[in-house]
Protein backbone atom coordinates (compact mmCIF):
# COMPACT_ATOMS: atom_id res chain seq x y z
CA UNK A 1 0.00 0.00 0.00
CA UNK A 2 3.22 2.33 -0.24
CA UNK A 3 3.89 4.61 2.52
CA UNK A 4 1.40 5.22 5.73
CA UNK A 5 -0.53 8.11 6.32
CA UNK A 6 -0.50 9.14 9.72
CA UNK A 7 -1.61 12.74 9.70
CA UNK A 8 -3.02 15.33 7.62
CA UNK A 9 -2.59 18.97 8.48
CA UNK A 10 -4.48 21.90 7.15
CA UNK A 11 -2.74 25.27 7.63
CA UNK A 12 -5.18 28.22 6.97
CA UNK A 13 -5.67 30.57 3.88
CA UNK A 14 -8.28 32.89 3.21
CA UNK A 15 -11.55 33.34 3.36
CA UNK A 16 -14.11 34.57 0.08
CA UNK A 17 -13.49 37.83 1.04
CA UNK A 18 -9.68 37.33 1.48
CA UNK A 19 -9.79 37.54 5.28
CA UNK A 20 -7.83 35.12 7.33
CA UNK A 21 -9.32 31.93 8.07
CA UNK A 22 -10.16 31.88 11.63
CA UNK A 23 -8.93 28.38 12.34
CA UNK A 24 -5.21 28.78 11.28
CA UNK A 25 -4.03 24.57 12.14
CA UNK A 26 -5.62 21.59 12.08
CA UNK A 27 -4.18 18.12 12.47
CA UNK A 28 -6.37 15.22 11.82
CA UNK A 29 -4.88 11.77 12.71
CA UNK A 30 -5.16 8.21 11.38
CA UNK A 31 -8.63 6.48 12.88
CA UNK A 32 -10.41 9.90 12.68
CA UNK A 33 -13.47 10.63 11.22
CA UNK A 34 -13.75 14.13 10.59
CA UNK A 35 -17.53 15.83 9.13
CA UNK A 36 -17.67 19.46 7.41
CA UNK A 37 -21.04 21.52 7.61
CA UNK A 38 -22.34 24.39 6.80
CA UNK A 39 -24.50 25.89 3.81
CA UNK A 40 -24.26 25.44 0.13
CA UNK A 41 -21.29 27.32 -0.98
CA UNK A 42 -19.86 27.79 2.32
CA UNK A 43 -16.79 25.73 0.83
CA UNK A 44 -16.78 22.20 2.25
CA UNK A 45 -16.15 21.20 -1.51
CA UNK A 46 -13.29 23.29 -1.77
CA UNK A 47 -11.54 22.64 1.48
CA UNK A 48 -12.12 18.32 0.32
CA UNK A 49 -10.25 19.78 -2.60
CA UNK A 50 -7.59 21.51 -1.37
CA UNK A 51 -7.03 18.03 0.42
CA UNK A 52 -7.27 15.71 -2.54
CA UNK A 53 -4.75 18.24 -4.76
CA UNK A 54 -2.22 18.68 -1.51
CA UNK A 55 -3.16 22.26 -1.74
CA UNK A 56 0.41 24.43 -1.18
CA UNK A 57 -1.17 28.13 -1.01
CA UNK A 58 -1.81 27.57 -4.80
CA UNK A 59 -5.15 26.95 -4.63
CA UNK A 60 -8.08 29.98 -4.38
CA UNK A 61 -8.29 29.16 -0.53
CA UNK A 62 -4.61 29.78 -0.27
CA UNK A 63 -4.56 26.86 2.51
CA UNK A 64 -1.12 24.55 2.54
CA UNK A 65 -2.24 20.99 3.41
CA UNK A 66 0.71 18.51 4.81
CA UNK A 67 1.12 14.97 4.98
CA UNK A 68 2.78 13.35 7.69
CA UNK A 69 5.85 15.73 8.92
CA UNK A 70 6.15 17.04 5.38
CA UNK A 71 8.16 14.36 4.00
CA UNK A 72 5.46 14.02 1.28
CA UNK A 73 4.56 16.39 -0.97
CA UNK A 74 2.56 14.59 -3.32
CA UNK A 75 0.07 11.69 -2.79
CA UNK A 76 1.47 8.37 -3.47
CA UNK A 77 -0.15 6.25 -6.12
CA UNK A 78 -4.17 5.41 -4.70
CA UNK A 79 -3.73 6.99 -1.06
CA UNK A 80 -7.13 8.65 -1.85
CA UNK A 81 -10.30 7.10 -1.96
CA UNK A 82 -13.38 9.80 -3.65
CA UNK A 83 -16.92 9.20 -3.22
CA UNK A 84 -19.56 11.50 -4.24
CA UNK A 85 -23.44 11.59 -4.52
CA UNK A 86 -22.41 12.65 -8.32
CA UNK A 87 -20.47 9.09 -8.82
CA UNK A 88 -21.84 6.07 -10.92
CA UNK A 89 -20.88 3.40 -12.45
CA UNK A 90 -20.39 2.89 -15.89
CA UNK A 91 -18.53 -0.50 -17.02
CA UNK A 92 -21.33 -2.49 -18.34
CA UNK A 93 -20.37 -5.95 -16.79
CA UNK A 94 -21.71 -8.35 -13.94
CA UNK A 95 -20.35 -7.36 -10.24
CA UNK A 96 -18.52 -9.94 -9.95
CA UNK A 97 -16.11 -9.65 -13.43
CA UNK A 98 -15.71 -5.96 -11.88
CA UNK A 99 -14.53 -7.08 -8.41
CA UNK A 100 -12.05 -9.40 -10.02
CA UNK A 101 -10.85 -6.70 -12.80
CA UNK A 102 -10.67 -4.13 -9.77
CA UNK A 103 -9.16 -6.72 -7.59
CA UNK A 104 -6.87 -8.24 -10.27
CA UNK A 105 -5.69 -3.99 -11.19
CA UNK A 106 -4.39 -3.49 -7.64
CA UNK A 107 -2.72 -7.42 -7.81
CA UNK A 108 -5.12 -8.81 -5.00
CA UNK A 109 -5.96 -11.66 -4.78
CA UNK A 110 -9.34 -12.74 -6.02
CA UNK A 111 -11.90 -15.06 -4.21
CA UNK A 112 -11.78 -13.85 -0.56
CA UNK A 113 -11.88 -10.59 -1.82
CA UNK A 114 -14.87 -10.68 -3.80
CA UNK A 115 -16.56 -12.27 -1.47
CA UNK A 116 -15.86 -10.22 1.34
CA UNK A 117 -17.15 -6.84 -0.95
CA UNK A 118 -19.80 -9.05 -1.48
CA UNK A 119 -20.99 -9.59 2.06
CA UNK A 120 -20.44 -5.54 3.25
CA UNK A 121 -22.72 -4.61 0.19
CA UNK A 122 -25.28 -6.78 1.14
CA UNK A 123 -24.93 -5.32 4.73
CA UNK A 124 -25.17 -1.62 3.81
CA UNK A 125 -27.93 -1.92 1.08
CA UNK A 126 -31.46 -2.56 1.97
CA UNK A 127 -31.80 -4.84 -0.95
CA UNK A 128 -29.66 -7.46 -2.05
CA UNK A 129 -27.10 -8.22 -4.70
CA UNK A 130 -26.39 -10.57 -6.39
CA UNK A 131 -22.99 -11.22 -8.16
CA UNK A 132 -24.19 -12.04 -11.76
CA UNK A 133 -26.06 -8.42 -11.86
CA UNK A 134 -24.77 -5.64 -14.28
CA UNK A 135 -23.47 -2.49 -12.15
CA UNK A 136 -25.18 -0.23 -14.36
CA UNK A 137 -28.61 -2.22 -13.40
CA UNK A 138 -27.91 -1.36 -9.45
CA UNK A 139 -30.13 0.61 -7.69
CA UNK A 140 -28.90 4.48 -6.35
CA UNK A 141 -28.44 2.45 -2.73
CA UNK A 142 -27.02 -0.34 -4.36
CA UNK A 143 -24.72 1.40 -6.49
CA UNK A 144 -23.50 3.15 -2.88
CA UNK A 145 -23.34 0.29 -0.89
CA UNK A 146 -21.20 -1.37 -3.54
CA UNK A 147 -18.82 1.82 -3.89
CA UNK A 148 -18.37 1.75 0.08
CA UNK A 149 -17.00 -1.81 0.49
CA UNK A 150 -15.12 -1.70 -2.45
CA UNK A 151 -13.47 1.30 -2.02
CA UNK A 152 -13.11 -0.34 2.12
CA UNK A 153 -11.96 -3.50 0.66
CA UNK A 154 -10.49 -3.52 -2.52
CA UNK A 155 -9.07 0.37 -2.53
CA UNK A 156 -7.79 0.48 0.51
CA UNK A 157 -6.50 3.88 0.43
CA UNK A 158 -6.07 5.12 3.70
CA UNK A 159 -7.19 8.59 3.28
CA UNK A 160 -11.32 8.45 2.11
CA UNK A 161 -12.56 11.63 1.08
CA UNK A 162 -17.03 11.55 0.80
CA UNK A 163 -19.12 14.65 -0.66
CA UNK A 164 -22.16 13.83 1.03
CA UNK A 165 -23.29 10.28 1.17
CA UNK A 166 -27.21 10.25 0.82
CA UNK A 167 -30.42 8.47 2.11
CA UNK A 168 -30.63 6.50 -0.27
CA UNK A 169 -31.89 2.55 0.98
CA UNK A 170 -28.17 2.51 2.46
CA UNK A 171 -26.93 2.34 6.74
CA UNK A 172 -25.09 5.27 6.75
CA UNK A 173 -23.61 4.73 9.91
CA UNK A 174 -22.46 1.32 9.24
CA UNK A 175 -20.78 2.86 6.01
CA UNK A 176 -18.75 5.40 8.22
CA UNK A 177 -17.97 2.41 10.55
CA UNK A 178 -16.45 -0.19 7.77
CA UNK A 179 -14.57 2.87 6.34
CA UNK A 180 -13.03 4.15 9.64
CA UNK A 181 -12.16 0.39 10.77
CA UNK A 182 -9.23 0.03 9.56
CA UNK A 183 -7.19 3.19 11.01
CA UNK A 184 -8.66 5.81 7.77
CA UNK A 185 -8.52 8.82 7.95
CA UNK A 186 -12.02 10.04 6.89
CA UNK A 187 -13.54 13.39 5.51
CA UNK A 188 -17.06 13.89 5.15
CA UNK A 189 -18.89 17.00 3.72
CA UNK A 190 -22.44 16.86 4.91
CA UNK A 191 -25.55 17.90 5.67
CA UNK A 192 -27.14 14.82 7.29
CA UNK A 193 -27.20 15.37 10.93
CA UNK A 194 -26.73 11.58 11.80
CA UNK A 195 -23.43 11.78 10.02
CA UNK A 196 -22.57 14.61 11.37
CA UNK A 197 -22.93 13.76 14.85
CA UNK A 198 -21.56 10.51 14.07
CA UNK A 199 -17.89 12.21 14.28
CA UNK A 200 -16.56 13.38 16.75
CA UNK A 201 -15.15 16.36 15.55
CA UNK A 202 -16.43 18.62 13.05
CA UNK A 203 -15.13 21.81 10.80
CA UNK A 204 -17.85 24.59 10.50
CA UNK A 205 -17.45 26.47 7.17
CA UNK A 206 -18.42 29.89 6.38
CA UNK A 207 -17.63 31.62 3.79
CA UNK A 208 -15.02 29.68 1.81
CA UNK A 209 -13.30 29.18 5.24
CA UNK A 210 -12.60 26.71 8.02
CA UNK A 211 -14.31 28.95 11.03
CA UNK A 212 -14.80 26.76 13.97
CA UNK A 213 -13.97 23.31 14.88
CA UNK A 214 -16.52 21.61 17.31
CA UNK A 215 -16.07 18.17 19.28
CA UNK A 216 -19.42 16.05 19.70
CA UNK A 217 -20.12 17.04 23.43
CA UNK A 218 -22.08 14.48 26.20
CA UNK A 219 -25.74 16.09 24.93
CA UNK A 220 -24.80 15.59 21.43
CA UNK A 221 -24.19 12.17 21.66
CA UNK A 222 -27.64 11.70 23.97
CA UNK A 223 -29.26 13.22 20.45
CA UNK A 224 -26.87 10.86 18.17
CA UNK A 225 -28.36 7.72 20.04
CA UNK A 226 -31.83 9.11 19.65
CA UNK A 227 -31.16 9.89 15.90
CA UNK A 228 -30.18 6.28 15.22
CA UNK A 229 -33.48 4.85 17.07
CA UNK A 230 -34.84 7.31 13.98
CA UNK A 231 -33.07 6.31 11.73
CA UNK A 232 -33.73 2.70 11.98
CA UNK A 233 -37.78 3.34 12.69
CA UNK A 234 -37.61 5.71 9.42
CA UNK A 235 -35.99 2.66 7.03
CA UNK A 236 -38.39 0.28 8.54
CA UNK A 237 -41.29 2.27 7.91
CA UNK A 238 -39.73 2.71 4.29
CA UNK A 239 -39.46 -1.03 4.03
CA UNK A 240 -43.00 -2.03 4.87
CA UNK A 241 -44.65 0.60 2.79
CA UNK A 242 -42.38 -0.28 0.20
CA UNK A 243 -43.60 -3.82 0.51
CA UNK A 244 -46.84 -2.79 0.10
CA UNK A 245 -48.01 -2.52 3.66
CA UNK A 246 -50.27 -0.57 5.92
CA UNK A 247 -48.13 1.78 8.07
CA UNK A 248 -48.94 0.85 12.12
CA UNK A 249 -47.73 2.06 15.38
CA UNK A 250 -46.38 5.47 15.96
CA UNK A 251 -42.54 3.87 16.87
CA UNK A 252 -40.68 4.39 19.64
CA UNK A 253 -39.90 8.53 19.40
CA UNK A 254 -42.52 10.81 19.02
CA UNK A 255 -42.66 14.43 18.67
CA UNK A 256 -44.93 15.88 20.62
CA UNK A 257 -46.60 19.28 20.32
CA UNK A 258 -43.62 21.42 22.21
CA UNK A 259 -41.18 20.16 19.80
CA UNK A 260 -38.88 18.04 21.83
CA UNK A 261 -38.36 14.47 21.86
CA UNK A 262 -39.91 11.80 24.09
CA UNK A 263 -38.78 8.57 23.82
CA UNK A 264 -41.15 5.44 24.98
CA UNK A 265 -39.80 2.34 26.96
CA UNK A 266 -40.17 -0.03 24.25
CA UNK A 267 -36.91 -1.17 22.74
CA UNK A 268 -37.92 -2.19 19.54
CA UNK A 269 -39.37 -0.57 17.21
CA UNK A 270 -43.27 -1.10 16.81
CA UNK A 271 -43.41 -1.53 12.66
CA UNK A 272 -43.23 -5.36 11.41
CA UNK A 273 -42.15 -6.02 8.14
CA UNK A 274 -44.04 -8.95 6.67
CA UNK B 1 10.40 28.03 -25.77
CA UNK B 2 8.60 25.03 -24.78
CA UNK B 3 6.67 22.99 -27.47
CA UNK B 4 3.76 20.99 -25.95
CA UNK B 5 1.19 19.12 -28.20
CA UNK B 6 -2.17 17.59 -26.65
CA UNK B 7 -4.31 15.13 -28.40
CA UNK B 8 -7.56 12.88 -27.76
CA UNK B 9 -10.39 11.71 -28.44
CA UNK B 10 -13.02 13.90 -29.48
CA UNK B 11 -15.06 15.06 -26.01
CA UNK B 12 -12.36 14.20 -23.77
CA UNK B 13 -12.09 17.26 -22.12
CA UNK B 14 -8.29 18.29 -23.92
CA UNK B 15 -9.82 22.34 -24.22
CA UNK B 16 -11.31 22.53 -20.99
CA UNK B 17 -8.30 20.84 -19.10
CA UNK B 18 -5.67 23.45 -21.02
CA UNK B 19 -8.44 26.40 -20.56
CA UNK B 20 -7.88 26.29 -16.24
CA UNK B 21 -3.80 24.71 -17.07
CA UNK B 22 -3.56 28.06 -19.06
CA UNK B 23 -5.07 30.20 -16.00
CA UNK B 24 -2.60 28.67 -13.80
CA UNK B 25 0.46 29.84 -16.44
CA UNK B 26 -0.86 33.08 -17.06
CA UNK B 27 -1.46 34.00 -13.58
CA UNK B 28 2.45 32.94 -12.92
CA UNK B 29 2.96 35.61 -15.94
CA UNK B 30 3.99 33.14 -18.29
CA UNK B 31 3.91 33.83 -22.20
CA UNK B 32 1.32 31.36 -23.66
CA UNK B 33 0.01 30.86 -27.73
CA UNK B 34 -2.39 28.16 -28.45
CA UNK B 35 -2.27 26.50 -31.92
CA UNK B 36 -5.67 23.96 -32.50
CA UNK B 37 -5.97 21.99 -35.59
CA UNK B 38 -9.06 20.46 -36.31
CA UNK B 39 -11.13 18.77 -39.44
CA UNK B 40 -14.47 20.62 -40.27
CA UNK B 41 -15.19 23.40 -38.00
CA UNK B 42 -14.16 24.76 -34.08
CA UNK B 43 -14.95 27.17 -31.70
CA UNK B 44 -12.24 26.43 -29.42
CA UNK B 45 -10.61 29.27 -31.18
CA UNK B 46 -12.51 31.90 -29.19
CA UNK B 47 -12.21 30.15 -26.17
CA UNK B 48 -8.83 30.12 -25.87
CA UNK B 49 -9.05 34.26 -27.31
CA UNK B 50 -11.24 34.69 -23.75
CA UNK B 51 -8.09 34.08 -22.34
CA UNK B 52 -5.92 37.29 -23.81
CA UNK B 53 -3.61 35.11 -25.66
CA UNK B 54 -2.55 34.83 -29.34
CA UNK B 55 -4.55 31.81 -30.85
CA UNK B 56 -3.83 29.93 -34.29
CA UNK B 57 -6.33 27.83 -36.06
CA UNK B 58 -5.72 25.27 -38.96
CA UNK B 59 -8.75 23.36 -40.37
CA UNK B 60 -7.61 20.34 -42.43
CA UNK B 61 -11.11 20.19 -44.78
CA UNK B 62 -10.43 17.39 -46.74
CA UNK B 63 -7.14 16.06 -45.31
CA UNK B 64 -6.35 14.26 -42.27
CA UNK B 65 -6.03 16.48 -39.75
CA UNK B 66 -2.82 14.45 -38.53
CA UNK B 67 -1.34 14.41 -42.10
CA UNK B 68 -2.19 17.75 -42.16
CA UNK B 69 -0.71 18.49 -38.08
CA UNK B 70 2.87 17.99 -39.21
CA UNK B 71 3.55 20.14 -42.67
CA UNK B 72 2.28 22.94 -40.62
CA UNK B 73 4.32 22.53 -37.51
CA UNK B 74 7.19 24.65 -38.61
CA UNK B 75 4.41 27.61 -39.21
CA UNK B 76 2.84 27.34 -35.39
CA UNK B 77 6.05 26.95 -34.02
CA UNK B 78 7.50 29.94 -35.86
CA UNK B 79 4.72 31.87 -35.35
CA UNK B 80 4.69 30.69 -31.40
CA UNK B 81 8.59 32.23 -31.65
CA UNK B 82 7.27 35.63 -33.02
CA UNK B 83 4.91 36.26 -30.40
CA UNK B 84 7.69 35.48 -28.25
CA UNK B 85 5.61 32.69 -26.42
CA UNK B 86 7.60 30.92 -23.51
CA UNK B 87 5.25 28.38 -24.11
CA UNK B 88 3.38 26.99 -27.54
CA UNK B 89 0.44 24.91 -26.98
CA UNK B 90 -0.91 22.52 -29.98
CA UNK B 91 -3.96 21.06 -29.48
CA UNK B 92 -4.93 18.47 -32.34
CA UNK B 93 -8.12 16.68 -32.53
CA UNK B 94 -6.94 13.46 -34.64
CA UNK B 95 -9.64 12.03 -36.80
CA UNK B 96 -9.17 8.33 -36.65
CA UNK B 97 -6.68 7.83 -33.71
CA UNK B 98 -4.25 5.82 -35.56
CA UNK B 99 -1.74 7.94 -35.52
CA UNK B 100 0.22 10.26 -32.35
CA UNK B 101 1.35 13.93 -32.57
CA UNK B 102 4.02 13.62 -29.94
CA UNK B 103 7.40 15.07 -30.94
CA UNK B 104 10.79 13.66 -29.91
CA UNK B 105 12.46 16.50 -27.63
CA UNK B 106 8.93 18.01 -26.87
CA UNK B 107 6.47 17.48 -24.14
CA UNK B 108 3.60 15.67 -25.45
CA UNK B 109 -0.03 15.15 -23.46
CA UNK B 110 -2.93 13.10 -24.22
CA UNK B 111 -6.21 13.29 -22.84
CA UNK B 112 -8.63 10.74 -22.24
CA UNK B 113 -12.17 10.42 -20.25
CA UNK B 114 -13.19 8.43 -17.60
CA UNK B 115 -16.51 7.60 -19.18
CA UNK B 116 -14.78 5.80 -22.30
CA UNK B 117 -14.91 2.35 -23.15
CA UNK B 118 -12.56 0.12 -20.53
CA UNK B 119 -10.93 -1.02 -23.92
CA UNK B 120 -10.23 2.33 -26.06
CA UNK B 121 -6.56 2.52 -24.58
CA UNK B 122 -5.94 -0.32 -26.66
CA UNK B 123 -7.72 1.04 -29.43
CA UNK B 124 -6.07 4.39 -29.37
CA UNK B 125 -2.39 3.15 -28.77
CA UNK B 126 0.37 5.39 -30.12
CA UNK B 127 -1.69 8.20 -29.22
CA UNK B 128 -1.31 7.06 -25.29
CA UNK B 129 1.91 4.97 -25.52
CA UNK B 130 4.00 7.94 -26.93
CA UNK B 131 2.84 10.32 -24.34
CA UNK B 132 4.92 11.93 -21.72
CA UNK B 133 1.82 12.65 -19.78
CA UNK B 134 -1.64 11.10 -19.61
CA UNK B 135 -4.61 12.95 -18.82
CA UNK B 136 -7.39 11.23 -17.64
CA UNK B 137 -10.95 13.77 -16.84
CA UNK B 138 -14.31 12.59 -15.83
CA UNK B 139 -13.47 11.15 -12.81
CA UNK B 140 -16.02 13.27 -11.01
CA UNK B 141 -18.79 11.42 -12.24
CA UNK B 142 -17.42 7.25 -12.04
CA UNK B 143 -16.60 5.34 -8.83
CA UNK B 144 -13.30 5.00 -7.29
CA UNK B 145 -13.32 1.55 -8.64
CA UNK B 146 -13.86 2.61 -12.10
CA UNK B 147 -11.02 5.55 -11.88
CA UNK B 148 -8.11 2.74 -10.36
CA UNK B 149 -9.23 0.53 -12.97
CA UNK B 150 -8.72 2.93 -15.78
CA UNK B 151 -5.65 4.38 -14.31
CA UNK B 152 -4.13 0.97 -14.24
CA UNK B 153 -4.63 0.15 -18.01
CA UNK B 154 -2.98 3.56 -18.66
CA UNK B 155 0.17 2.33 -16.49
CA UNK B 156 0.18 -0.87 -18.38
CA UNK B 157 0.06 0.87 -21.87
CA UNK B 158 2.54 3.61 -20.78
CA UNK B 159 4.45 2.54 -18.06
CA UNK B 160 6.63 5.72 -18.14
CA UNK B 161 3.97 8.21 -17.99
CA UNK B 162 3.49 10.74 -15.21
CA UNK B 163 -0.86 10.10 -15.27
CA UNK B 164 -2.79 12.98 -13.91
CA UNK B 165 -6.61 13.15 -12.80
CA UNK B 166 -7.78 16.74 -14.11
CA UNK B 167 -11.64 17.65 -13.94
CA UNK B 168 -12.46 19.89 -16.52
CA UNK B 169 -15.22 21.87 -15.19
CA UNK B 170 -13.47 22.50 -11.82
CA UNK B 171 -10.12 22.56 -12.83
CA UNK B 172 -9.25 20.43 -10.01
CA UNK B 173 -5.98 18.88 -10.59
CA UNK B 174 -4.88 21.52 -13.35
CA UNK B 175 -2.38 23.06 -10.87
CA UNK B 176 -0.08 19.62 -10.85
CA UNK B 177 -0.09 19.57 -15.45
CA UNK B 178 0.97 23.10 -14.76
CA UNK B 179 3.72 22.59 -12.96
CA UNK B 180 4.85 19.60 -14.86
CA UNK B 181 4.43 21.34 -18.17
CA UNK B 182 6.84 24.00 -16.19
CA UNK B 183 9.79 20.96 -16.25
CA UNK B 184 9.47 20.52 -19.61
CA UNK B 185 12.54 21.14 -21.60
CA UNK B 186 13.06 24.26 -23.85
CA UNK B 187 13.53 23.87 -27.62
CA UNK B 188 15.07 26.11 -30.05
CA UNK B 189 13.62 24.84 -33.47
CA UNK B 190 11.10 22.13 -34.57
CA UNK B 191 12.78 21.64 -37.48
CA UNK B 192 14.62 18.41 -37.97
CA UNK B 193 13.24 16.76 -35.04
CA UNK B 194 10.96 13.33 -35.67
CA UNK B 195 7.42 12.32 -34.73
CA UNK B 196 7.42 9.21 -32.14
CA UNK B 197 5.49 7.39 -33.73
CA UNK B 198 4.78 6.74 -38.02
CA UNK B 199 1.85 8.13 -39.37
CA UNK B 200 0.29 5.52 -41.57
CA UNK B 201 -0.12 5.64 -45.95
CA UNK B 202 -3.35 6.83 -46.53
CA UNK B 203 -2.81 8.08 -49.92
CA UNK B 204 -6.12 7.05 -52.31
CA UNK B 205 -9.12 8.10 -54.73
CA UNK B 206 -11.14 9.14 -51.62
CA UNK B 207 -8.50 11.18 -50.15
CA UNK B 208 -8.65 13.41 -52.52
CA UNK B 209 -12.68 14.01 -52.54
CA UNK B 210 -13.74 10.63 -54.34
CA UNK B 211 -17.45 9.74 -53.51
CA UNK B 212 -18.46 6.62 -55.88
CA UNK B 213 -18.16 3.29 -54.71
CA UNK B 214 -16.67 0.26 -57.18
CA UNK B 215 -13.48 -0.80 -57.92
CA UNK B 216 -12.83 1.53 -61.18
CA UNK B 217 -13.41 4.47 -58.58
CA UNK B 218 -10.33 3.15 -56.44
CA UNK B 219 -7.06 4.19 -56.98
CA UNK B 220 -3.90 4.54 -55.12
CA UNK B 221 -2.76 2.48 -52.05
CA UNK B 222 -5.46 0.37 -51.62
CA UNK B 223 -6.00 -2.52 -49.02
CA UNK B 224 -9.01 -5.13 -48.54
CA UNK B 225 -9.68 -7.10 -46.22
CA UNK B 226 -10.85 -10.98 -46.58
CA UNK B 227 -14.36 -11.96 -46.38
CA UNK B 228 -13.46 -14.34 -44.25
CA UNK B 229 -15.43 -14.69 -40.77
CA UNK B 230 -13.80 -13.83 -37.64
CA UNK B 231 -13.71 -16.93 -35.13
CA UNK B 232 -14.24 -15.80 -31.48
CA UNK B 233 -11.40 -12.94 -29.90
CA UNK B 234 -12.22 -9.81 -32.23
CA UNK B 235 -11.29 -6.70 -30.55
Amino acid sequence: MGEDIRKITLIGGTTKSGDKETIERLEIHKGDIITLVGPTGSGKSELLSDIEQLARGDTPSNRAVILNDGELNRWGRQMVAQLSQAMNFVLDMPVEDFLELHASSRGTSNNPVIEEVMGLTNSLSGEPIDARDNITSLSGGQSRALMIADIAVISDAPVVLIDEIENAGINRLMALEILSAKGKIVIVASHDPLIILMAQKRIVMHNGGMFKVLERNKQEEEILKKLIVMDNELSALRDTLRMGDFARGGGTLLMNKSGSVEEKKEESSNLEII
Amino acid sequence: MKFVTVAGPPSSGKTAVLIHTIRHLLEDGTKVVVGKIDCLGTNDGEKYQKLGIPVIVGLSGDICPDHFYVPNLEVIFNWAKEKSAHIAILETAGLCHRCAPAIKGCLAISVVDNLSNIDVPQKIGPMLSTADIVVITKGDIVSQAEREVYRRKMELINPGAEILEVNGLTGKGSLLLKTSIMQAADVDTITGRELRSSMPACVCSYCTGEKRIGKSFQLGYIKKIEATETKGGGG
